[in-house]
């Protein structure tokens, strides 16, 4: 029982897989099966031009893998440096950085994504550009925090007395033991930039047509909500129960390394 | 007190700048963007200077100021309206709906909160764990439609969308408010458990105090601080949601207006509901902090 998020993040990468290997022909209109039903042709029914809905769903894995692993490890890189310049030196530096952050932490939620993506124009690498320029803040408050408190730490007094180089200790003295609560905060990110993105193409600001998008897809479905909901409930559940997996996954992670959620 | 309040001056200003600054972030010449590219030259002309982009930018952003300093958003480049005037109309559609969803989300999260910390262990605390686990897992933009399906077509309750009814406005604020009554669920939930082993509670027991009197009176109220500053942060990721969840209910609010405005290129009015947005949300987090201090005597009587 304790294993289903790793079956759900399995599925997630097979299908990901699945639909580079495999030519499911996700963009295939067939305008007889109109919003069809599940049938034998589509597991889960066709959508508003007849095109495959598992097939769709397949694409659209791909799309919310690729963003929400990509924006994850750049935001980590960058935020993870930030948070530990502004933790080790402390000072004016300290206080420029984290009044950045306090502006960049006053817009709520995705509200500052919108923004980015609505001025630089829809698209994929806009879409990337957008939650990039978001979603460094966390990491960096996280890293700052603590780099504080380890920024007097005998060990990294001594290297510092040593003479080693700045960027030497951050990396081998600091990093390393600021680096459980990073990882726990990266899975969380990870199924909240999964929603991001399809919030994001749900507005029409991410993934264009006719590329598929969870986002996008749910856009459609919920135009055609009350003729046929077995799309909008097909795209619904998977999004559902791939963020259920990421976010259940962070808690065990938190448990397993017993750490306090810092927000 | 007077230290938090300077606080927030940097911060205001910082948001200011940012959404100032949006336009500037535009791909190429933002008024040919807007306007589209087959405008003719003149008309280019007269909305650059209308928006003075022909100055050079620290005097744009010192006009910006000026303007917003007299309550001045400046006009909507398609309907011609003040567009302070469009945030009046809109805000109060708004902020009846978080209204709405944060009574909701109080009545289901507190009681739900209570049950499972009183029953830790137990079966209404898993159903209580499951249910408010699978609902922060649902974004409002799936949440919506699902309530949609369930009241409106299945069992044919409530209005889907639109503002007709007085009714219309249940499904909106219950997509806003479920997700909210699950971290509510939750933050309750931790820290009455918290509280429960306190030396005060089992004096009241020990007094003979009725128990429901000794959960209401004597550890509620103690464990209300960590909540009401998760409510205060929280409602601000409710004027986020609102964005999306006005859009799913065609609610005319100043998310529907912020989505409207990026579809037609409106960028003065993205600007405006933007900035509108960010500086409510650290009005509110300020005063949650200001409530903080007047709640916790510990913090009160520090001084």
């Amino acid at each position: 029982m304790k294993r289903w998020p790793y079956l759900v993040l399995i599925f997630w990468s097979c299908a990901v897989l699945l639909s580079h290997l495999i030519d499911l022909q996700p963009d295939h209109i067939n305008l007889e099966k109109v919003l069809a039903l599940p049938n034998t042709e589509a597991w889960l029914g066709n959508d508003d031009l007849g095109r495959s809905i598992v097939a769709r769903l397949l694409a659209g894995a791909g799309v919310s893998m690729l963003v929400a692993l990509l924006v994850t490890s750049i935001t980590l890189t960058v935020g993870t440096l930030v948070g530990l310049i502004a933790g080790y030196f402390g000072g004016w530096v300290d206080r420029l950085l984290m009044q950045v952050t306090d502006v960049f932490l006053a817009f709520p939620g995705i509200l500052l994504a919108i923004a980015f993506a609505a001025v630089l124009g829809p698209g994929l690498n806009n879409l990337l550009l957008a939650l990039c320029m978001t979603s460094w803040v966390g990491y960096a408050r996280l890293t700052r925090a603590q780099a504080l408190s380890l920024r007097h730490r005998q060990h990294v007094l001594a290297a510092e007395s040593l003479g080693a180089p700045v960027m030497r200790i951050m990396r081998r003295h600091m990093l390393p033991l600021l680096a459980a609560p990073l990882v726990v905060e990266a899975t969380y990110s990870i199924a909240g930039l999964v929603i991001a993105e399809a919030s994001l193409s749900f507005l029409g600001l991410g993934i264009q047509a006719p590329h598929a998008s969870w986002g996008s897809m749910l856009k459609d479905g919920v135009r055609y909500l009350l003729v046929a909901p077995h799309y909008v409930l097909a795209v619904g559940f998977s999004l559902m129960s791939l963020v259920l997996a990421i976010n259940v996954l962070g808690d065990q992670l938190r448990d397993a390394w017993d750490i306090k959620r810092a927000r | 007190m007077i230290k938090r309040l300077l606080a927030v001056v940097p911060v205001v200003f910082g948001v200011v700048l940012l959404t100032f600054l949006l336009v500037h972030l535009v791909p190429g010449d933002p008024v040919e963007v807007m306007l589209g590219e087959s405008s003719p030259m003149a008309d280019r002309a007269k909305l650059r200077a209308e928006l003075g982009l022909d100055q050079p930018l620290p005097v744009q952003f010192g006009q910006y100021l000026k303007a917003l300093a007299q309550g001045d958003f400046g006009r909507s480049i398609h309907t011609r309206k003040p567009i302070a005037q469009s945030l009046k109309e809109r805000i109060p559609a708004t902020a009846s709906l978080a209204l709405v969803s944060l009574l909701i989300a109080v009545m289901i999260g507190l009681p739900l909160g209570i049950v499972a910390a009183l029953r830790a262990g137990r079966w209404p605390d898993s159903l209580a764990t499951i249910l408010s686990l699978s609902l922060s897992a649902m974004p409002h933009f799936w949440l919506g439609p699902l309530l949609m399906l369930m009241f409106g077509l299945w069992l044919g309750l409530l209005p889907v969308s639109g503002m007709g009814n007085s009714l219309s406005i249940l499904l909106p604020a219950m997509t806003l408010g479920l997700g909210l009554a699950a971290i509510l669920t939750r933050m309750t939930r931790a820290s009455l458990l918290e509280v429960l082993h306190e030396d005060f509670v089992r004096t009241a027991r020990a007094k003979g105090i009725e128990e429901q009197q000794v959960i209401l009176r004597h550890a509620l109220r103690a464990a209300l601080l960590p909540i009401v500053t998760v409510l205060g942060l929280q409602l601000g990721g409710l004027l986020a949601g609102a964005v999306i969840t006005e859009t799913v209910f065609s609610w005319e609010g100043v998310g529907r207006l912020l989505v409207e405005s990026i579809e037609k290129r409106d960028y003065p009015v993205t600007q405006a509901c933007v900035l509108v947005i960010a500086l409510t949300y650290v009005m509110v987090n300020l005063m949650t902090d200001l409530l903080y201090s007047r709640l916790d005597p510990r913090i009160r009587f520090a001084k």
